[in-house]
């Protein structure tokens, strides 16, 4: 077992290292002095520009400069924000958890709604259920979720007042970070109205967030459901007289997940992804916002290692999903 | 009876002879109303694309000053001169929504050629010296691959800035993983068959195998994934453009337009809405074009239907 979890572990690492050589690249790829992006000002002045090249190390050969990043890494010292003068990761770390929390919420919405539409197209198949989840599923996955966060905003918020715009809560409410997940923030606080501000918020940008998984998972579901449904066990389940609802959802279900599984972990790059336009429509203050703002503002250090904490996270969760399958599925353990 | 014919065409049974490959793709192909219909609007898409300087009834910049957010033609105090309505600054909807068009469908044409000729051509080198160039280049489309390709795609456009041209850099960038992966497997299931072994006995050199010899048996899959490749192009596309990194307004591309469109959720729900319907059904009809596609020309992955 341990093996096997070091043995992944090893088909990483090349991965990450390539990570950072492209995270270090960025800075030298953009057109124009290193120096006065990163410093962040049009004109220096000489003496200051010598101060800055030397302090930066950009007057080291590109290798050395690349190995004293990497000795940063280590450190976790991934440098300062140009605008905020703060840590980049304590940016990173503070607004982590709102990324978190919605992204969360949009898989849980993505699970619970796309898992039975799946089910149920299977069952029904060829059926008008079938065609109405399978419509749906297609228009889903190819939904540009940043009209479809303008259209659910327009009639929820606009029209019919049901939800907030924007935000993750309202400002009547302040509320001690503690988690820095509102929802529990919230529940600390023992405030019933913040945490029903906090959950009204949270509604829209988790169902636009999933929308792109949940009809993801409702085409693997079927799919899988289809190919299960024809094993010869569950039509002796059906003959044994089992009710239609135990052989679904309990023989044939348990050995259709798998594939669901492995799709659900996939979704990690899609949510990440999806954040950036869910955050920038909804102004959530998460980690995708952060990012374009930090593109716009020209703020690179931040870009950088903001794209390198990004990819670390995918990296990280592909290890975990990977790991996990050979805990639940030995055949993967011991394939070589 | 002429005897000069060794064959008597007219006593062929026609049903046993096999419809040429073509016929048998378009049989199995409109089998689907779906892929058919997704074709039609297509198709019906891409003649109004190019002739949207003709057929679009004003130029995609024209302001008219007397008519800022004027509603579609069929909603209350609309008016039939501008059948989609006005944006804030005056301008005809549908125009511009023709005019992007072209933009949309030249930037998921570029992008797609501009990715999918280098992606193919690594792949089969990736699969014909799997040693040195295959680990090689795997390796680094790994890297690629562990940030998702919005992201990557912003994080190219942070570095060259943003643009129409450097969207379909961007873009094509992205994509490339998904044609060199393709290519590779299925050149490696193709080169121990005996067709291939048989054509490297008789002579022929490594560029002609790799081109003339395994890349036309590997096609099936490389143009369904290029269909795909277009639709998500002109998604990503059309979120770089939301995100102010894509093209620049004001030109009249679907996402730039719904970026300038957000102001106005609250009074015209038409400047919100007919640029992200002309997105989605676009893309909606590539990927059942796409699914279409593999059913016809690759029916090993045919979807359990």
């Amino acid at each position: 077992m341990f093996q096997f979890i070091f043995r992944r572990f090893l088909v990483v690492v090349p991965t990450f290292i390539g990570v950072t050589l492209l995270a270090f690249a960025l800075i030298h790829m953009i057109p124009g002095d290193p120096v006065l992006i990163l410093v962040g000002e049009r004109r220096l002045d000489p003496v200051f520009y010598q101060q800055a090249l030397h302090r930066l190390g950009l007057d080291m050969p590109l290798w050395q400069q690349y190995l004293v990043y990497l000795s940063k890494l280590v450190r976790l010292d991934l440098g300062n924000s140009i605008v905020t003068h703060e840590p980049v990761l304590r940016e990173f770390l503070t607004l982590f958890p709102a990324t978190l929390e919605l992204s969360f919420c949009a898989l849980l919405f993505a699970i619970v709604v796309g898992l039975p539409a799946g089910i149920l197209a299977a069952v029904k198949r060829g059926k008008p259920t079938d065609h109405v989840v399978m419509g749906g599923a297609l228009a889903g996955y190819s939904m540009p979720i940043f009209w479809w966060g303008l259209i659910l905003i327009m009639v929820f918020s606009v029209y019919l007042g049901w939800t907030p715009v924007s935000g993750r809560i309202s400002l009547e409410f302040d509320i001690p970070p503690v988690t820095g997940l509102m929802l529990i923030d919230t529940l600390l606080s023992g405030d019933e109205g913040a945490f029903a501000s906090a959950v009204s918020h949270l509604i829209l940008p988790s169902i636009v967030l999933g929308t792109i998984p949940l009809a993801v998972i409702a085409r693997m579901t079927r799919s899988s459901m289809l190919e299960v449904l024809r094993e010869d066990y569950v039509r002796t389940a059906r003959a044994k007289g089992l009710s239609p609802a135990r052989v679904v959802l309990v023989h044939a279900l348990r050995n259709a997940l798998m594939p669901v599984v492995t799709i659900i972990g996939l979704q990690v790059g899609t949510l990440l992804a999806g954040a950036v336009l869910t955050e920038t429509i909804f102004s959530w203050p998460g980690i995708g916002k952060w990012l374009i703002d930090s593109i716009s503002r020209r703020d690179y250090p931040v870009v950088q290692s903001g794209i390198l904490l990004v990819a670390t996270m995918i990296i990280g969760v592909n290890l975990l999903v990977d790991v996990l399958y050979g805990v639940i599925n030995p055949r993967v353990r011991h394939a070589k | 009876m002429n005897t000069s014919l060794p064959l008597d065409l007219e006593s062929i049974d026609s049903s046993s002879v096999p419809p040429s490959p073509l016929r048998e793709i378009w049989t199995s192909f409109s089998a689907s109303r779906g892929a058919l219909i997704a074709a039609a609007f297509f198709l019906l898409l891409v003649i109004s694309a190019i002739l949207a300087p003709w057929i679009a009834p004003y130029a995609p910049a024209e302001q008219f000053r007397d008519f800022f957010l004027t509603p579609p033609a069929w909603a209350h105090g609309g008016s039939v001169r501008f059948l989609l309505g006005t944006d804030e600054v005056g301008r005809d909807i549908l125009s511009r929504l023709l005019h992007g068009a072209r933009l949309s469908l030249m930037i998921g044409l570029v992008s797609v050629l501009i990715s999918l000729i280098p992606g193919v051509a690594l792949g089969l080198a990736a699969a014909f010296y799997p040693r040195f160039a295959g680990t090689a280049i795997m390796r680094a489309i790994d890297i690629m691959m562990a940030l998702p390709s919005l992201l990557l795609a912003v994080a190219v456009v942070a570095v060259l800035g943003p643009g129409l041209v450097n969207t379909m850099i961007a873009i094509a960038i992205v994509s490339l993983p998904s044609y060199v992966r393709l290519a590779r497997a299925s050149a490696m299931s193709e080169l121990p068959r005996d067709y291939v072994v048989a054509s490297r006995l008789a002579g022929a050199g490594q560029l002609r195998l790799m081109f003339n010899t395994v890349l036309p048996n590997c096609m099936a899959p490389i143009i369904v994934q290029a269909t795909l490749g277009f639709s998500s192009a002109i998604l990503d596309a059309a979120a770089l453009g939301f995100l102010g990194l894509g093209a620049q307004p004001p030109m009249p591309e679907w996402g730039t337009m719904l970026a300038s469109a957000r102001d106005y959720i609250e009074r015209a729900w038409w400047v919100v809405t007919m640029p992200g319907l002309a997105i989605l059904l676009t893309v909606i009809a590539l990927n059942l074009l796409g699914d279409g596609l593999r059913d016809a020309l690759d029916p090993r992955l045919k979807k359990l239907a």
